[in-house]
């Protein structure tokens, strides 16, 4: 093989290596949500399903606080409570309530996002307006129940943590080519 | 030349120290860390202080036989040169020792983080909010829970562009501080409105980014009362450098009366919201609002900054209809949009500052927005 | 041998039919010349000229920054052109400056290292010169089009970014161009040394140089796509409706950070590695004593090569990581401390019991691995979490950076090119010039970025344009130390365009302690040199 030929070999292979590296950048999208899936830093839109039995240890207190915010669309939207009390494995509900100020329908998605950030790991959610995106009226008033439980597994020094959670509007492209993390 | 540099480096150092004397709001020669006022930034202090020292060993050993080379190892002494060009048990040598010195750095910073991440038994929790350029208090839990307050800088744009005097306080106030009782824990819930901030006081060795659309946690108990003031430090646009974070630590006693007051405040407010203002009056409040909130971007003659922050003389939304208006300036722009949500305002803020927008410049509506309709607005 | 030499121009001639004639007769003259050349030494040429003036347009920005910062109060400008301005320093010194001064380097001395006639894709080697242009010109320009150019710093964080107006767009492309140049340049790099070199030459034998650039070419084609990636995933949210860094859809824009930084952290490598393999070549030249260490040393850049890889995340503990994490962060990031500080250790043993004399190029090695550690240590000092999150963002940061990449990688390009300007000139330079050039810049360098440990340890940020008054007086220092050391870049010019248009007549080994094949040939280098390669034993 002459030298040039042996050339445009070693040429070859690292355009390939180039493009792929390209489309690696690409694919650390997906990677880093599974990395964050895995660590439990932001599981944000999937109901989680009890499998087994969970005992309720009714020796040790917890304070969950509840946090809502808006960001961008004509919504008021707020917890019912500020904070509730609870034993880990109890199975609880809490109500948030989200008005629409506004004349005419839209559409929001809530992020929901957990501190600290190893609640995420012991944090089971049945049921969550989250899961979906909510189309509210003109001027409709809505409640909406969370319903969930944090695993006994919690480590023992944490007890005071913030379920937050925020309300983005969705225009309607943008929640059809939102392609990745596309509300069930 | 040479000689030059050594007259400009003296004169620069005359004219610092000349300076010095003039203005002395704080040391201006401070050459470390600030004062620390919590357990962790005073673990961050020492461990700085040994890793300068540990530096400065490692420094003078490497330097000095360097130096000794330097100054003896010369062709212009006749030095023949030797002609060694590896010794692997040199090389190994200095491979390991560096370890060893990283593992007694690594050590104690490694308690110190996972101290920094134990956000548990909080006396208050405290959300901040970063907004494009103001920092946002929600006060969750504990005593003083329902207070909710917006922090702007107290520096004005007059100062800031040399036509007023600047005082010691220049860049380094707020018109409310957050205020916190002295030995408590204190959670805080960092998050933000529009772009990433990064909330920070030196004195409590907290720094944490405040992302939108997430919260984060942090935590400090302050170890004596006073003032300590920090920054926003992550670029956040145009105002980053003018957004201030300014806490007051105050003895539990005092705390709790602030906090009373603070109720008592937020709870006039809602009695204000069924008076019904004059047109001139909107206006004129109107203008105070617009100065503190909208004139960074939209500019004193409501022309903003053509391609990046629009006019508001002779625009639609100031001349169109009143519901669109009070949307944009309570909700924001559309998503992306750099037009922030001013929900945080009060319903009179709103309603005189919507008013003056559309009274403004050559903006002629005639309309009166009252508190009330904003309150309605926002129900 | 002959052979290898056959095919070569055989090859050659495939490339580019209507060059081949230019083999017979040097190089045509005039603009032609320039636009259509194929030779490494005028591509390289180009190179240097092209990041110089870059580094001028940059510099000018630095002042516009320091103006403005020399007191408190906003003087000069608005904040937002405050913004373009450090975004634009930083993108424009990074991509603009220091990358393509080493890519000139290589362009000129890998060929002349290695034995080789020239770069293996010639014709490829003048399109990645030429990408260059057109990218600073949309950079440059952007200053000019509504919204100003891109203010939301250099790493482009989003959701700050997508504010942005079409300046930012502006940058965007100029940064895809940039990228594809350099991974067009990377591989003739790459291509060349692992096959052209001459008969005799193992990778082994090679200069510690053309090691660093091979690492560097390498790391390089690893990064440079998945910075081409971000960023078009940033174009596409702008503009197309995609949420990869928009929470509202699902996205993150911590995510940005990562994969920003997973090329961000090696790039600081890829503008330092090559500066190494310069300081180890002038170092055992004037030291007339061989390298010590050599294999160690090529140990411990690939495995800093390699470490870069797996510490992006130190430039991010305040965004709030698990504790895993951010510890794993902080070990590694220390680890890289080990082979640099092997580094620093094998080129003070190759001083020792040398023969030292102090040239201009010595002495900005020297300076190079005095200035160079103390960023080191402060780099360490980064590295250590606590005190990270106290400094993060503020002028201790800066500070440190400036000490890695002013006094580093700058350092070590002035030292280049003063070692190798006899050879590409057949002049020798002023030496007066050229150590009054090392020692203004010396001194002003330090009264530029010493004090700004201090300031950022004291509190103040960065990237903002005015300050509390208790930061004025070490600003001001910084101020004049900043203007001081820009204009020292003058002698640097004068030196340079006195010794290309005369002066001493240099002869092929104007330094008696060089080793490397580059000394063989004639000064100046022929402009077709190593047609027959010569035969390493």
């Amino acid at each position: 093989m002459s030298v040039a030929q042996a050339n445009t070999v070693i040429m070859k292979k690292l355009l390939i290596f180039s493009v792929a590296m390209f489309g690696f950048g690409f694919a650390l999208v997906p990677f880093y949500e599974k990395i964050c899936e895995v660590a439990g830093v932001n599981n944000l839109l999937k109901a989680d399903t009890l499998t087994e039995n969970i005992q309720v240890d009714t020796s040790r207190w917890l304070t969950i606080e509840l946090d809502a915010n808006t960001r961008g669309l004509p919504w008021q939207f707020k917890p019912m409570q500020a904070s509730v009390r609870i034993h880990p494995g109890e199975m609880v509900e809490v109500m948030y309530e989200v008005r629409n100020n506004s004349d005419r329908e839209v559409a929001g998605q809530a992020i929901p996002s957990y501190s600290p950030q190893l609640l995420a790991q012991h944090l089971k959610k049945l049921e969550c307006f989250c899961f979906t995106k909510q189309v509210l009226k003109p001027n409709e008033v809505r409640q909406m129940p969370v319903q969930f439980m944090i695993e006994p597994s919690l480590p023992s020094n944490v007890n005071v943590m913030t379920i937050s959670y925020t309300f983005f509007e969705l225009s309607s492209e943008s929640a059809d080519t939102g392609g990745k993390a596309k509300p069930i | 030349m040479s000689s030059k540099a050594v007259a400009t480096l003296l004169g620069t150092l005359s004219i610092a120290w000349y300076s010095g004397m003039v203005m002395a709001a704080a040391d201006p020669y401070q050459l470390n860390f600030q004062q620390p006022n919590s357990t962790i930034a005073q673990q961050t202090y020492d461990q700085h202080i040994m890793l300068l020292w540990i530096c400065l060993a490692i420094f003078i050993g490497v330097f000095g036989v360097m130096l000794y080379s330097l100054i003896n190892h010369r062709k212009s002494k006749g030095y023949k040169a030797a002609n060694f060009h590896h010794s692997t048990t040199v090389e190994i040598i200095w491979t390991v020792i560096p370890f060893i010195i990283l593992f007694a750095m690594a050590y104690p910073a490694t308690k110190t983080v996972i101290a920094m991440k134990d956000t548990s038994n909080p006396d208050i929790t405290v959300k901040v909010t970063g907004y494009q350029w103001q920092w946002g208090y929600d006060y969750l839990i504990g005593e003083g829970a329902g207070i909710s307050f917006i922090s702007r800088s107290s520096t004005t744009l007059d100062q800031r562009n040399n036509k007023a005097p600047k005082d010691e306080f220049y860049m380094l106030r707020a018109d409310k501080p957050m205020v916190v009782p002295v030995g408590k824990r204190v959670r805080l819930l960092i998050t933000s409105n529009d772009v990433i901030h990064a909330w920070w006081v030196p004195a409590f060795g907290v720094k944490q980014d405040a992302i939108p659309g997430f919260i984060r946690d942090a935590w400090f108990q302050a170890d004596r009362v006073g003032t300590f003031v920090g920054q926003c430090t992550e670029l956040c646009g145009k105002d980053h450098g003018f957004m201030p974070i300014v806490v007051e630590v105050m003895e539990p006693a005092q705390y709790t009366k602030w906090a009373a007051e603070q109720k008592a405040q937020s709870a006039k407010t809602v009695v204000d919201v069924n008076k019904v203002f004059t047109l001139d009056e909107l206006k004129a409040d109107g203008e105070k609002v617009y100065a503190g909130n909208c004139v960074a971007c939209h500019q004193a003659n409501g022309q903003g900054i053509p391609g990046t922050f629009v006019a508001l003389d002779g625009s639609k939304i100031a001349n169109g209809p009143k519901a669109e208006h009070i949307n944009i300036v309570v909700n924001g722009g559309k998503a992306g949009s750099a037009m922030a949500a001013f929900k945080h305002l009060s319903d009179v803020d709103i309603a005189a500052v919507v008013t003056y927008e559309r009274n403004a410049w050559s903006n002629t509506t005639g309309d009166v927005i009252q508190p009330s309709e904003i309150n309605a607005f926002r129900k | 041998m002959a052979a290898v030499h056959d095919d070569h121009a055989h090859g050659h001639g495939h490339g580019h039919e209507h060059g081949h004639d230019d083999h017979a007769h040097g190089p045509p003259k005039g603009m032609m010349r320039w636009l259509t050349t194929t030779n490494h030494k005028d591509i390289g040429t180009m190179y240097l000229w092209f990041s110089f003036s870059m580094f001028i347009v940059g510099g000018l920005m630095a002042f516009g920054i320091r103006a403005e910062l020399f007191q408190p109060g906003m003087q000069l400008m608005t904040p937002e052109f405050f913004n373009s301005l450090t975004t634009n320093h930083g993108l424009i010194m990074v991509f603009g400056a220091i990358m393509p001064a080493f890519v000139g380097f290589a362009n000129w001395q890998v060929p002349m290292m290695i034995g080789a006639p020239d770069m293996a894709f010639a014709r490829m080697n003048n399109w990645s010169f030429w990408l260059l242009p057109p990218a600073a010109l949309l950079l440059v320009s952007a200053f000019f089009v509504p919204g100003g150019a891109g203010a939301g710093g250099w790493t482009f964080y989003p959701p700050l970014s997508v504010q942005m107006g079409m300046g930012m767009d502006m940058m965007i492309f100029a940064v895809h161009i940039l990228g594809a140049s350099s991974i067009m340049g990377s591989i003739n790099i790459i291509t060349t040394i692992l096959n052209m070199r001459a008969p005799g030459m193992t990778l082994m034998k090679m200069p510690l140089f053309v090691w660093t650039w091979l690492i560097t070419a390498y790391l390089l084609v690893l990064v440079m796509p998945v910075l081409a990636g971000t960023v078009t995933m940033l174009l596409t949210d702008r503009h197309f409706g995609t949420n990869f860094f928009n929470a509202a859809g699902g996205g993150d824009p911590i995510m940005f950070q990562h994969i920003f930084w997973f090329f961000g952290h090696p790039e600081v490598y890829i503008m330092i590695l090559p500066a190494f393999g310069i300081i180890s070549e002038i170092l055992p030249t004037f030291s007339r004593k061989p390298l010590f260490g050599y294999s160690s040393m090529v140990y411990a850049t690939a495995s800093i090569a390699i470490l870069s890889c797996i510490v992006w995340a130190h430039h991010m503990f305040t965004v709030g990581m698990p504790v895993t994490a951010q510890l794993f962060f902080m070990y590694a990031t220390m680890l890289i401390a080990v082979p640099t500080g092997v580094k620093v250790f094998n080129w003070t043993a190759t001083m020792w019991q040398g023969s030292m004399s102090f040239e201009t190029p010595m002495l900005f090695a020297i300076g190079f691995i005095f200035l160079f550690t103390i960023g080191g240590f402060s780099g360490v000092v980064c590295a250590v979490i606590p005190v990270d999150i106290q400094v993060q963002e503020t002028y201790y940061v800066i500070a440190h950076f400036h000490y890695v990449l002013v006094s580093g990688s700058l350092f070590a390009l002035f030292g280049g090119v003063y070692y190798w300007l006899p050879k590409w000139t057949g002049h020798m330079y002023d030496e007066s010039l050229g150590k009054l050039h090392f020692w203004l810049s010396m001194v002003f360098f330090n009264v530029t970025f010493f004090v700004q440990h201090f300031l950022g340890l004291a509190g103040m940020p960065r990237r903002v344009p005015d300050y509390a008054l208790q930061f004025a007086d070490f600003n001001m220092i910084s101020s004049i130390g900043a203007f001081g050391f820009g204009l020292s870049q003058l002698v640097f010019l004068t030196v340079v365009v006195k010794c290309i248009r005369g002066g001493k007549k240099a002869e092929a080994k104007p330094w008696d302690g060089a080793t490397t094949l580059e000394w063989d040939l004639p000064s100046p280098a022929p402009y077709h040199s190593w047609v027959t390669p010569p035969v390493v034993k």
